[in-house]
């Protein structure tokens, strides 16, 4: 969500940045991550050995055993399972926030930054605004007064995710403008739609994708933050963040189940957050001072 | 004439702020609205309801009013800090929130003052050796700061220090201040991790920024002391983003306060607003979102005081208005 761009000063910061290489095996980690968190939240309840919301009160909490690889919590629930089925719940909000500021974002950017006028100004305004408020604490809010609720919940951060997409598309695209091949296509007499998704915004995708990446991790540990206080997923559901807060109790009995859904969010965070900024670097010339 | 212009500056952006302060506090009493169910029914929450209540309560809250009507009283009894009664404990809401700001506040400076004595340093040193191992390890600490929620750190650190080595209590505030102290050093290191996070990196960006100006290497040339390099000529000339951010900071840790406080079961005004919204208590919710909004705005004109203050080229009204 950060980006703060540096001004590159002369060649010799341009090219000592483009022989730096992160290394490539973190790279090669953060993909296996996130390729197995996706696995997970697809075909979940199929990987799972037990069903995520079988009870067994009897047996009642557990540490870690060959039946139960990482415990069970209080009502005898097998901790491995819901954390496999629970990647579901964890990863669709943060996938839906990430496109829908995506589009919205890039749109309003686009027409900001080509067209100008009005649009360019209210649109600036608007994510001044949402880049000095607090958005959890006002998402804790608005969903808390409305009542929870899941897609209430990644509404809210859409709203307060996009302008802060289109404050940095509009920056990308204005420096584009002046490029001789945006002059060009407006001589041949393109239509300014066509101009600005045929020709300039490919010439984004770097940018894009790669906040596309910050966004999801962003929005991956909001969403979690709203579901450990209760304002996301329906009760029971197995979630990473609800797991988190049903099971911050046992964390004497089996800390395992309440430090496997934390370390889920934070591999699946951190992985994020680094492919994200590998992705720019890999595509763009020009690094991002960090 | 630079006094008179400061004194006019100062003014315009009081005036700016107490006008987003009524435009925010409009949109906190339309919270109210924002919950299912009508007013009435808000205001009454659990509580068994009868016509004869019914009335008693729009007589009471002036329901039957215009919306802007009811607004203005309501803005009325806030401007004396009167924010109605909590519906769920029938105590003021003034009263619930000032008996439990205290420990927020403290967290909240404890996990500031960590946050700055980590940050800025580790910023300026991964600047100074910026691209080697030092540079790397201390930004990809920060990655993972900002990576991970505050309340996620802080159940690994409530695990790890509390309960694996028991250096630290699990639960509660603790009584008197050495043991306050003590009791919230858990807390405040998780809610610091995050916010040390984005000081590294802004630290890191302005200072990386500074070093290859043309004065820092004159400086040197100078034969001035590193040291004083480093400090008056490099971080002085820093500090400006490192402070613009301060707003972005405060709202890291109002809401790191908010989750950390659960993790943590501490009794500060973060825990206050989750079970509000937990019990749908309106008016405490309000009243929290009204503090919180007047405080932002508050640290905002500090900031933009500061600011004079810290960059003697900004021409106030002009530079920055």
């Amino acid at each position: 969500m950060t980006v703060i761009t540096a001004p590159d000063s002369g060649l010799v910061g341009l090219a000592s940045r483009r022989g730096r290489r992160r290394p490539s095996l973190l790279i090669g980690l953060s993909l296996l991550i996130v390729v197995l968190v996706a696995t997970c939240a697809i075909f979940g309840s199929l990987l799972a050995p037990h069903p995520a919301n079988a009870q067994d009160l009897l047996a009642g909490v557990h540490t870690a055993s060959g039946r139960h690889w990482l415990g069970t919590d209080d009502f005898g629930r097998d901790i491995f399972s819901r954390l496999i089925v629970g990647a579901r719940a964890a990863v669709i909000g943060p996938v839906l926030i990430a496109l829908g500021a995506l589009v919205i974002g890039n749109a309003l950017g686009l027409i900001a930054g080509y067209v100008g006028g009005r649009t360019d100004y209210f649109i600036m305004r608007l994510a001044d605004l949402v880049w000095a408020l607090p958005g959890l604490l006002i998402a804790i809010v608005v969903v808390g007064v409305i009542g929870g609720g899941y897609y209430i919940a990644v509404a809210v951060l859409i709203v307060l995710t996009f302008p802060i997409d289109a404050r940095i598309v509009r920056g990308a695209t204005l420096q584009q403008r002046t490029m001789p091949y945006v002059e060009a296509a407006a001589t041949l007499g393109l239509s300014p739609w066509r101009l600005m998704i045929r020709h300039i915004w490919p010439n984004l995708l770097p940018l894009v994708m790669a906040n596309t990446f910050l966004n999801f991790a962003f929005s991956l540990v909001s969403l979690a933050g709203l579901s450990f206080l209760g304002l996301g997923v329906p009760l029971n559901t197995p979630d990473w963040g609800a797991m988190l807060a049903q099971n911050l109790p046992l964390i004497q009995t089996n800390p395992l189940a309440c430090l496997a859904p934390a370390a889920a969010l934070v591999l699946t965070a951190t992985s994020m957050n680094l492919i994200g900024d590998w992705v720019y670097e890999r595509l763009s010339d020009r690094g991002r001072a960090r | 004439m630079r006094a008179r212009s400061i004194a006019i500056f100062l003014i315009r952006r009081a005036l700016a702020l107490l006008v987003l302060l009524v435009l925010i506090s409009f949109l906190v009493f339309g919270l109210l609205y924002l919950a299912p169910g009508n007013a009435v029914q808000v205001l009454l929450g659990t509580h068994p309801s009868s016509p004869a209540i019914v009335a008693a309560m729009t007589a009471k809250y002036h329901l039957n009013d215009s919306f802007i009507q009811q607004y203005l009283l309501w803005l009325q009894g806030a401007s004396h800090l009167n924010l109605g009664v909590s519906i769920q404990t029938g105590q003021t809401v003034t009263s619930l929130i000032s008996s439990r700001i205290g420990l927020t506040v403290f967290l909240g400076l404890y996990a500031f003052v960590i946050a700055v004595a980590a940050g800025v340093p580790g910023g300026v040193i991964a600047a100074m050796r910026s691209r080697t191992v030092a540079d790397r390890a201390i930004v990809g600490v920060s990655l993972l700061g900002v990576s991970v929620p505050a309340f996620v750190s802080g159940v690994f650190l409530l695990y790890l220090l509390a309960i694996h080595a028991g250096w630290f209590p699990v639960y509660g505030p603790g009584s008197g201040f050495p043991d306050e102290l003590w009791h919230l050093t858990l807390p405040a290191l998780a809610l610091a991790f995050g916010v040390m996070a984005l000081i590294v990196k802004l630290t890191r960006a302005a200072m990386v920024t500074v070093l290859e100006q043309d004065y820092i290497a004159f400086a040197r040339a100078r034969g001035v002391a590193p040291a004083r390099v480093i400090v008056r000529h490099g971080l002085r000339n820093a500090l400006g983003p490192i402070v613009t951010a301060g707003g972005l900071i405060l709202g890291v840790v109002l809401t790191g306060a908010v989750l950390v406080e659960q993790v943590f079961a501490l009794p500060g005004i973060g825990s206050l607003l989750i079970t509000a919204v937990s019990t749908k208590d309106v008016p405490v919710v309000q009243g929290f979102t009204l503090l919180a909004a007047a405080l932002l705005i508050g640290a905002n004109f500090l900031i933009d005081l500061c600011y004079l203050f810290i960059d003697p080229q900004i021409t106030a009204g002009r530079g920055l208005a």
